[in-house]
């Protein structure tokens, strides 16, 4: 167990260790300022002229929204067709079938909203052409937009009065050529040299020792595990994602990948605090943020480590755990930080199936994707983060009897009404489609859906629809999700779950950005403090974690009861 | 949003040679020089590949040592977990029947020294390891089936336990029966 603990330690550390620098070169690449991959600069402007961009025409943030929903319409439109013929195109070795049109939409939405939610299996329900230009693109695309959509805000929150807040192609662009695809091929490599496949390879076929026919998936999977992580996006060559051995072959590549999908969260905040010339107040958000996470991370480790009850109970040693669901090669200590960290950030990449976690594990996993916003996604998690920041200054203002500024700007009714409305946006989408899939089921008790029953049952829809608002992409993946109903509500659920949490955000700082500039006296209350970090912590706790409590107790909570 | 459709539709063309197609020739050329040329690495017996190194195998006979449980029955073309709830009735029978059928196997082995890997289906269903104690307890079956020492078992199995700094140790079960089958032959 010894060594477990320090792998965990370690690769918190680790992330830590990157993320600092990284944050700082984030900066500077959003700022303009001289930085490592400046020979990247001559490919931008070939692709910038290619494509009729100037870089120099600034955008205000309806002319943001506009061209990131532009180029979502596009994606979405591609990825739907493709799907829909991917039986009859080239790069199929292993001779898959085209998808249904319910399941194309889900996954199509799935993948561009950067959720990734898998309906179908990575081994029989993909083409290798699929998986390439359409999956492992999206990955790509949908965390860049994230990164960019931040970027608009880190612009706006810039002391100038200005309704001008840069080029979000140029944003784009840049979050892919200088961050994503130069560190995902890195990451691809260390995978490659554990035993991550990347040959366009079909199935193998091989007589074991015991003479029994097995046949192994494999293909070009070592680039998109890289970028799953390091975007966020979480969506894995295999079906059993990163718990399959191709996929996270031994406890160095879970480091990996369990780092690669923490640092960019993590240098973002970091990055703020370069980009605004605000260290203290990237710090503090930091710190928040870690908090946050480590409320959910400790009772997880505890219950995993502890291991299963039941089982204890029949005479077997649990002293390694609780094993159902989970690789030997990671143990359960590395196993619970990863169930944590994947949710709180919204990849939903597993290593474990999160259908066997304990009824504690279960709860902490929601929580984590019901807050949202501990690091969160690649820039969606500040975002939200912001959202929270804005309802945590008006509190505070009203408290102490001050106007509520964020730095040097007014907050007013307008913002005000705004973040309210995407803060509750998360739990009404949540609670309102597990409330309908409840009924639906009752009503219908023969639907094969739930693969547990009782308390857990409720808990697989629960964890569903919260994954889908979350953009997270994980499950309980007992739950028999390719159907029509759950294609359909799901999809629609992380469209919702995804945009406007991106577009409230833009206006609120857009809006922002043009009023006056009142110079911070000692009037001012500073949101660079512990005090208003707790502040936020709190609002984030309220507001986000105890909207879901009755929801907890039928199905978490009563199954820990129920149990112990 | 309409001023914006055809840039977008020219860099999501661009964006898809950049990311779909130069980047992932790029890692296979590169994985050309890695273990298994990116094919996933295979072991062989003989000049004969008995399978992947990274991918476990059923092994139930009596005179092999046993791989964890799996929930697709380890075919690779496929992956999961059972995805029962700790509690579950359903899945509380399965890992009493596994603990029975390992006592009938094993009768000579205290229940309590059975880890829990060994009577637990593992995540992806392909999990090629168990734990040292995993291998340990099994060895007097196999010891008997085989007619070796246990002495001779336990030091095998000794130099297949892989550890490290960080994480689990860990002994992969298919290198530890290839080489078990090399020692009947010396004996």
């Amino acid at each position: 167990m010894k060594t477990e603990l320090l792998g965990v330690i370690a690769s918190f550390l680790i992330t830590l260790a990157i993320a600092i620098p990284l944050g700082k070169y984030i900066a500077k690449v959003f700022k303009k300022e001289k930085n490592l991959l400046d020979f990247m600069g001559p490919l931008e402007r070939f692709i910038f002229r290619i494509c009729g961009i100037d870089t120099t025409r600034e955008m205000n943030w309806k002319q943001h929204v506009g061209a990131l929903l532009s180029l979502n319409l596009l994606w979405f439109v591609y990825a739907f067709v493709m799907f829909l013929i991917q039986g009859s195109l080239f790069l199929n070795p292993d001779g898959n079938p085209s998808m249904s049109p319910h399941l194309s939409f889900n996954t199509a939405v799935s993948f561009l909203v950067n959720c990734n939610l898998q309906d179908y299996s990575g081994e029989t329900g993909v083409t290798y052409l699929t998986q390439l230009v359409v999956l492992m693109f999206l990955h790509f695309m949908s965390a860049a937009t994230g990164i960019a959509a931040l970027v608009v805000v880190f612009k706006a929150m810039q002391d100038k009065v200005t309704d001008k807040l840069g080029n979000f192609f140029e944003y784009f662009v840049k979050s892919i050529t200088r961050i994503l695809l130069p560190i995902s091929l890195l990451i691809a490599i260390l995978l490659v040299f554990h035993g991550t496949p990347a040959s366009f390879d079909g199935k193998d076929m091989v007589i074991t020792m015991q003479g029994d026919t097995s046949h192994v998936s494999r293909g070009p999977a070592a680039g998109m595990i890289a970028i799953k992580h390091l975007g966020t996006n979480g969506g894995g060559w295999f079906g059993a994602n990163s718990a399959h051995p191709l996929e996270n072959p031994d406890y160095f590549t879970n480091m990996v990948e369990i780092i690669a999908q923490c640092i960019i969260p993590f240098a973002l905040v970091f990055a703020l605090g370069y980009y605004l010339n605000r260290k203290r107040m990237g710090l503090v958000i930091f710190s928040v943020m870690t908090l946050g996470m480590l409320c959910f991370l400790l009772p997880t480790m505890h219950a995993e480590m502890k291991g299963n009850p039941a089982i204890a109970h029949m005479g077997i040693d649990q002293s390694s755990g609780s094993m159902e669901g989970k690789e030997q090669r990671f143990g359960a200590p590395a196993t619970a930080y990863w169930s944590i960290l994947t949710t709180v950030i919204s990849t939903g990449s597993v290593n474990s199936m999160h259908d066997s976690s304990m009824p504690v594990s279960g709860a902490m996993q929601m929580l984590g994707m019901m807050t949202n916003c501990f690091y969160g996604g690649n820039g969606v998690g500040i975002l939200n983060y912001y959202i929270f920041i804005i309802i945590a200054v008006f509190i505070s203002g009203l408290m102490v009897g001050r106007t509520p500024e964020l730095l040097g700007r007014k907050i007013e009714a307008k913002e005000m009404k705004i973040a309210t409305l995407i803060a509750l946006l998360h739990p009404l989408l949540i609670l309102s489609f597990t409330a309908l899939s409840s009924w639906v089921i009752t009503k219908n008790p023969t639907l094969p859906w739930l693969n547990n029953t009782g308390y857990h049952g409720f808990s697989e829809m629960l964890y569903q629809y919260t994954s889908c608002s979350a953009n997270n992409g994980s499950g309980f993946e007992g739950l028999g999700d390719n159907t029509p109903f759950w294609n359909i509500t799901a999809g629609f659920v992380m469209i919702l779950g995804r945009f406007l949490p991106i577009i409230g955000p833009l206006a609120i700082a857009g809006i922002l950005a043009k009023k006056k500039f009142i110079p911070e006296s000692a009037g001012t209350l500073r949101t660079d403090t512990g005090t208003f970090g707790i502040m936020t912590f709190a609002v984030i706790m309220i507001l986000a974690a105890l909207a879901f409590f009755p929801a907890l107790t039928l199905g978490p909570l009563a199954e820990y009861f129920s149990f112990h | 949003m309409k001023t914006y459709l055809l840039p977008s539709l020219k860099l999501t063309a661009v964006l898809i040679i950049i990311c779909s197609v130069i980047y992932p020739l790029l890692i296979a050329g590169i994985a050309k020089t890695a273990p298994g040329q990116g094919k996933g690495v295979t072991l062989s017996v003989n000049g004969k590949v008995v399978g992947y190194e990274n991918i476990g195998q059923k092994f139930t006979r009596d005179d092999y040592f046993w791989s964890r449980p799996s929930a697709v029955d380890y075919n690779a073309n496929g992956s999961g977990g059972s995805n029962k709830a700790p509690s579950a009735t359903d899945l509380l029978q399965t890992v009493q029947a596994r603990i029975d059928t390992f006592m009938k196997h094993n009768p000579d082995v205290k229940k309590s020294d059975i880890p829990s890997e060994l009577v637990t289906a593992s995540g992806s269903g392909l999990d090629p390891d168990i734990s040292p104690q995993g291998a340990y307890v099994q060895i007097a079956r196999v010891a008997k089936a085989r007619n070796i020492s246990e002495a001779t078992l336990k030091q095998l199995v000794e130099k297949h336990v892989e550890k490290s700094w960080f994480g689990p140790e860990k002994v992969n079960v298919l290198k530890l029966n290839i080489e078990l089958n090399t020692l009947q032959k010396n004996n």
